[in-house]
């Protein structure tokens, strides 16, 4: 009798969704549905340089994620679209949201890098006079992403292009 | 000390660009750079910024780093990008006749922190 109280209440108040009131695992409820987006970079693009990061920012925002999470997500976007716009042809940046990860993927079909252990030490830059008067190009980008990133992994090579993949966990 | 808009106005002989309806905005932390790679990487968020640089890139990270307000040295006149952007991310933009040193010694006097004082 008591066993089936509880059971009741369980199914009343739903505390655990997913879980059935006999205690019998079911498909889990997400918190939300996947979003997935895919954004074009132009190479040189200053103009419009960091606005596919402020799309990425006010999605995140939108659904709700926590200020320190959506800062250090855009943080990173920025970082690898500016990077794009700076050396790396044309690309593409890809959002995924799931609800305990968002996935950013940045890939370009630019010259690559030759050496990507050199391209993460702080201060280390290949970058122009000109990309340097706008306020970057302090060899801090790829760092950053890894300060900000859960995971960052990066795929390139010389002549290669580069793929960055970086993901954040989300907490509950 | 926490210092308000209406305050940088009169401490730094400053005109503001955008933000005319936020002077009651207050800010306890400040950071001075002309490198945007230094203010994205934090923790800049909620401070102001002094700047040299007037492009297009100094309110996309701001607006990326959650800067509250932007303060331009020597009267920079900000691009038309920067104006747009502040306005539409209501983050208020000042400009000021003084140098960096001069705004970073006046503000460090007022009592505002370093944004490295808040980790």
């Amino acid at each position: 009798m008591t066993g089936m109280a509880r059971h009741a209440g369980i199914a009343s108040r739903n505390p655990f969704p997913g879980v059935s009131p006999s205690g019998l695992r079911i498909e889990p409820v997400p918190l939300m549905p996947s979003v997935e987006r895919k954004f074009r970079i132009a190479a040189n693009d200053f103009v419009n340089a960091g606005e596919v990061s402020i799309e990425v920012q006010g999605m995140l925002k939108k659904i709700g994620f926590p200020p320190a999470l959506t800062r250090r997500v855009s943080i990173s976007a920025y970082e690898a679209e500016m990077n794009v716009v700076m050396h790396g042809g044309d690309g593409e940046m890809a959002l995924l949201i799931d609800p305990d990860e968002i996935v950013l993927e940045c890939s370009d079909n630019g010259p690559g890098i030759e050496d990507v252990e050199l391209a993460l030490t702080p201060g280390y830059s290949t970058a122009k006079p000109e990309h340097q008067e706008m306020g970057f190009g302090a060899g801090m980008g790829l760092p950053n992403i890894k300060k900000n990133a859960t995971e960052l992994v990066v795929e390139s090579g010389k002549g290669l292009g580069t793929h960055l993949t970086m993901r954040f966990e989300v907490k509950a | 000390m926490t210092v308000k808009l209406s305050d940088l106005v009169d401490i730094l002989d400053a005109e503001i660009i955008v933000g005319h309806e936020n002077t009651d905005l207050s800010f306890d932390f400040c950071t001075a750079s002309d490198l945007m790679s230094d203010v994205l990487r934090g923790p800049t968020e909620g401070s102001i910024l002094i700047t040299g640089l007037n492009n297009t890139q100094v309110i996309r990270a701001s607006v990326i780093a959650h800067v509250a307000a932007i303060v331009l040295v020597r009267k920079k006149r900000p691009n038309e990008d920067l104006v747009i952007g502040a306005k539409e991310h209501d983050i208020p933009v000042l400009r000021t006749p003084l140098t960096m040193f001069t705004v970073c010694g006046k503000l460090s006097r007022m009592g505002l922190r370093g944004v490295e004082e808040r980790v």
